[in-house]
This record gives structure tokens, C-alpha cells and sequence, in this order.
């Protein structure tokens, strides 16, 4: 198996978030309301991190923040070797006529996206929904999906390469590396 | 971790639900991690997931049931699953059809799934070996009724955060219930102590063996319980006299605000339903705060939602005759 490789360390994932948070504010307009939407499982490490960021540069912002589960909204339900356990989803405000950041540690086949996208509707109908994902695996799409905001792009073609992203307290790395095989 | 997680269950016996006796403690906890988030979805705006929207189910009674029934046919519309109902009385069955042909002619109709209640104890087990369809039991005679003891055990894990360490009295006709013998089997997994209480000729013999204890004494169980589950008196199987008069018990087993007064301490009310009001419990009982009657009732449509849903997942091929 190939050594993994290093894509991003934790000062430059750090700086991404930093970027998307100051995004999120310059992007806001004055009487509009922004909710950050962490997906459930692994967007939520990203979510957390971004809204926390952003409540620390400006801490006056009345964005909104929730997590959202879409094990139920999945097309593969039943055709995988794994059977699929929600998680919690977090969400104490209606979605009715305000915009919606949907945020993922990585952007692949755009399928997660789109389940995202009829769950989140279960709670009201947004004013604009858009995309935040840490990596974007542009050349892997399966879906008619792009992000608003990336934080870094792979440019792997390989479906036998998976991105894996270590969230720890003070020690973020996003890697490459080789699908074990079954 | 998730991936760990996933081949536990794979290994439990969730390619069928029969019953709680051969289910195991992290297939439990993970029907009910599941069924919070249904609760989160039955609470949304829209009530709905579109989870199922490929699957179709069969309802198949063979014996009388509302709420069972409707609350399974509630969580299979809320999973957007396919439904189709059939009742004993308005069918072939009363030409003579036996079980599996009744059953493989509703699956040559390309039929999922089979919701099974049925009078005979093991008809469940019995179908799930010859029959190829996943099978969830709804109630298989005096045997077991999983679906139910799943849902009171959530009952008494929401109010009271955890079910392990709690007394929980079962009382009534124990004899009769297929309520009675998987509540005991799941509540007991979850670390509970059991008290079983009714009347000596509706316990059965040496039900003790289950590690259960036995108690005559109604003030004494309600004293040491933290819940009273009161079973219905069921006189549809009820084929002798197995106590003197309907109002003995009431007076006898029957829990009335009087009795629930003379406590130390304030005791939580479960009852599965139907309600004999003044038989088991009196209106005024039911009605109280300290019952949870119809939050079971609520907590039936997550559960079983979260069971479909699960066992929707597993394969059929991979299941082991």
C-alpha cells in the first residue's frame, strides 16, 4: 500500500477556515440571515469549527447554526454492504426564507449533497442554499454539484484513492491515500 | 468506529424481527438511537422521509388489532414504503389456504416485507424458514410481541434517561401475554428488574426461571417499582374462569388513584393498550400525569419505523435458513 500523502496540514486547514468564515461575513448582506448547516457525520467537525471562528471575529453575528442528519434522504439505502445508522440532527430553527450554508469535509460524488438538499426542505423553504466543503474532488462527480466555497482541491481521477480528513484538537490533516481492498 | 458498528449489527438476527429473546443488547440501543431521529422527523413539518420509498410491506393480520396495526401501517407511510393490508376474516384463509401459501401468494406480488400477527406462538419462526421475505412479528399468540416491548422499554428510556437499574413491575395476566414475556426479555437486557404481579392463576408456573421475581401483593410491588406496567385482561384467551369475577380483580389488581395515593413515592403508569377502564386502571389513573399511556402510543410509531427502516437495510440473500 502507498504511503498516504499529506494534503493539508493543520496551519493550512486553520487558514482555510479562517478564509470561509470572513467569507461567510463579507458575503452576509445587512438585513439577511445566515445559517451554517453542518452534514452529519463528518461535516459537523467542520461546521463546528467554522461557526466557532466566526462567533470569535465577530461576536455580535446572528448566525444561525445547525447539523443535519440525511441518512433517510439517501439513494443507496439498502444497497450497501453497511447498514446505515442516523445521527443526531440538530436543527431549533425553520429553514423558511433564509440562506443556507451547507457545510462537508468533502465534496466527491455529490450524492450526500443531494440528499442534503430534499432534507433540508423538510424544515422550510430557503431563500438560497449553498455549498462549503474542505476538499472538492472535482473530477469525481456523479451529480450536477458544485461548491460556493472550497477550501482545497484533489485532482485525483483514481476511485481507488480515498480523501480522509483527521479532525483533532490542535492537529488537523487532510490525506491521500490508497482504498483498502475487500 | 462506524464501520465496527455496522458489523455488529450485520451479525444480530435483523434480517427478521421474531422476537426480543434472540435480539441483542447493541441491536436494542441502536433501534433506539434510530427511532430518536424518527421522533425528529414525526415532529417536523413534513412528518415524512422518502427513507423506504422503494419497499413494499405487507400487513398480514390474523388476529384483531388497532393500534399494532395502525401504527404499523403509520410508520410505513411516514418511511414512504408501499402498504398493502389483509385481514384473516375477508380472505381465502377462511377456504382453507395455509400460512406460507397465504404468505408466498402476497410475495409473488413482489412484496418486501411481511408485518405478521397471528394466534399460534411460533408462526413467526415458523414462516421466516420457509418463506423468502423479511419478517417482523406483530404478535404470535401468547409467545412474544417484540415491537411492543421495544417501545414501552423507549418509554421508560425517555422519562427517565436510562432504562438499566430501574424496578419495573409487570402486573396482571401475565399468563396471556405475549406483552408480558418480551417486555421481560428486553427490559431485562437493558439491566431493569422485573417484578411480575396478578393473580396466582395468571402467573405462569415457574416463570421465576427467567430471573424474574413474583409478588400476590399489589400495595407491596407498587411500593418497590419505579414503573407499574398494567397488562389488559385478556378475555379472548381467556378460555376457563381464571379468577372469580371481573370485579375482584378491579378491586384486588386494579390500580386506583386511592392505592397510588397510599405511596411513598410517585410511581409512572404504562399500559399497552387496550384499556379495560375500572379493570386495570381505573379512567382516573390513565388519565393522570404519572401515565405515560399515550406517549407509548407515540413512541410505537418511532420505534417501529426505526425496526423497518433497519431491517429494510440487511440483505435478503444473506439470510441463514
Amino acid at each position: 500500500m502507498a504511503k498516504p500523502r499529506l494534503i493539508l496540514d493543520n496551519a493550512a486547514i486553520d487558514l482555510i477556515i479562517s478564509r470561509f468564515a470572513l467569507q461567510i461575513m463579507e458575503d452576509q448582506a445587512s438585513d439577511e440571515v445566515v445559517a451554517i448547516v453542518g452534514l452529519q457525520p463528518r461535516g459537523v467537525e467542520f461546521s463546528r469549527r467554522i461557526y466557532a471562528r466566526v462567533k470569535e471575529f465577530f461576536p455580535e453575528n446572528n448566525l444561525l447554526y445547525g447539523e443535519l442528519d440525511i441518512t433517510f434522504h439517501r439513494d443507496d439505502v439498502g444497497r450497501g454492504e453497511q447498514i446505515l445508522v442516523p445521527k443526531e440532527t440538530y436543527l431549533r430553527f425553520s429553514t423558511e426564507n433564509i440562506k443556507i450554508i451547507l457545510v462537508d469535509d468533502v465534496l466527491y460524488t455529490g450524492r450526500s449533497v443531494r440528499a442534503a438538499l430534499d432534507a433540508i426542505v423538510n424544515f422550510g423553504r430557503p431563500k438560497q442554499v449553498e455549498l462549503m466543503t474542505l476538499i472538492d474532488r472535482r473530477y469525481n462527480r456523479e451529480l450536477p454539484i458544485s461548491p460556493d466555497y472550497a477550501g482545497a482541491t484533489v485532482d485525483s481521477r483514481s476511485t481507488g484513492e480515498k480523501v480522509k480528513v483527521d479532525w483533532l484538537d490542535n492537529d488537523n490533516k487532510v490525506w491521500l491515500i490508497e482504498k483498502v481492498k475487500k | 468506529m462506524a464501520n465496527r458498528k455496522s458489523k455488529e449489527i450485520e451479525s444480530t438476527a435483523m434480517q427478521h424481527l421474531l422476537g426480543i429473546k434472540d435480539l441483542d443488547v447493541s441491536s436494542i440501543h441502536t433501534i433506539f438511537s434510530t427511532a430518536d431521529q424518527f421522533k425528529g422527523v414525526i415532529n417536523s413539518p413534513t412528518r415524512k422521509t422518502p427513507a423506504l420509498r422503494d419497499v413494499t410491506i405487507a400487513n398480514v393480520f390474523f388476529e384483531n388489532s388497532t393500534r399494532t396495526r395502525i401504527s404499523f401501517e403509520l410508520a410505513q407511510k411516514r418511511l414512504g414504503a408501499d402498504v398493502v393490508n389483509f385481514s384473516s376474516s375477508s380472505s381465502s384463509v377462511s377456504k382453507g389456504e395455509t400460512l406460507i401459501d397465504t404468505i408466498n401468494n402476497i410475495l409473488s406480488m413482489k412484496v418486501d416485507m411481511v408485518v405478521l400477527r397471528h394466534p399460534s406462538p411460533g408462526a413467526c419462526k415458523f414462516l421466516a424458514r420457509h418463506v423468502k421475505s423479511k419478517i417482523i412479528n406483530a404478535g404470535d399468540g401468547t409467545h412474544e410481541h417484540p415491537t411492543q416491548a421495544l417501545l414501552d422499554a423507549y418509554s421508560i428510556r425517555e422519562k427517565f434517561g436510562d432504562v438499566g437499574g430501574k424496578k419495573i413491575a409487570i402486573v396482571g395476566d401475565i399468563l396471556h401475554s405475549r406483552v408480558a414475556l418480551s417486555n421481560i426479555y428486553c427490559l431485562q437486557k437493558l439491566g431493569a428488574e422485573v417484578t411480575l404481579c396478578g393473580p396466582r392463576s395468571l402467573i405462569p408456573y415457574q416463570i421465576e426461571e427467567l430471573g424474574v421475581k413474583v409478588s400476590y401483593n399489589l400495595q407491596e410491588t407498587l411500593e418497590w417499582c419505579d414503573v407499574a406496567n398494567m397488562l389488559r385482561i385478556q378475555h379472548e384467551r381467556q378460555d376457563v374462569k381464571y379468577f372469580p369475577s371481573l370485579r375482584e380483580y378491579a378491586s384486588l389488581y386494579g390500580l386506583t388513584m386511592d392505592k397510588l395515593n397510599a405511596l411513598s413515592k410517585e410511581i409512572t403508569i404504562m399500559h399497552p393498550g387496550p384499556i379495560n377502564r375500572g379493570v386495570e386502571v381505573t379512567s382516573e389513573v390513565a388519565d393522570s400525569n404519572q401515565s405515560i399511556i399515550l406517549q407509548q402510543v407515540e413512541n410505537g410509531v418511532a420505534i417501529r419505523m426505526a425496526v423497518l427502516f433497519l431491517l429494510a437495510q440487511s440483505k435478503l440473500n444473506k439470510i441463514i435458513h
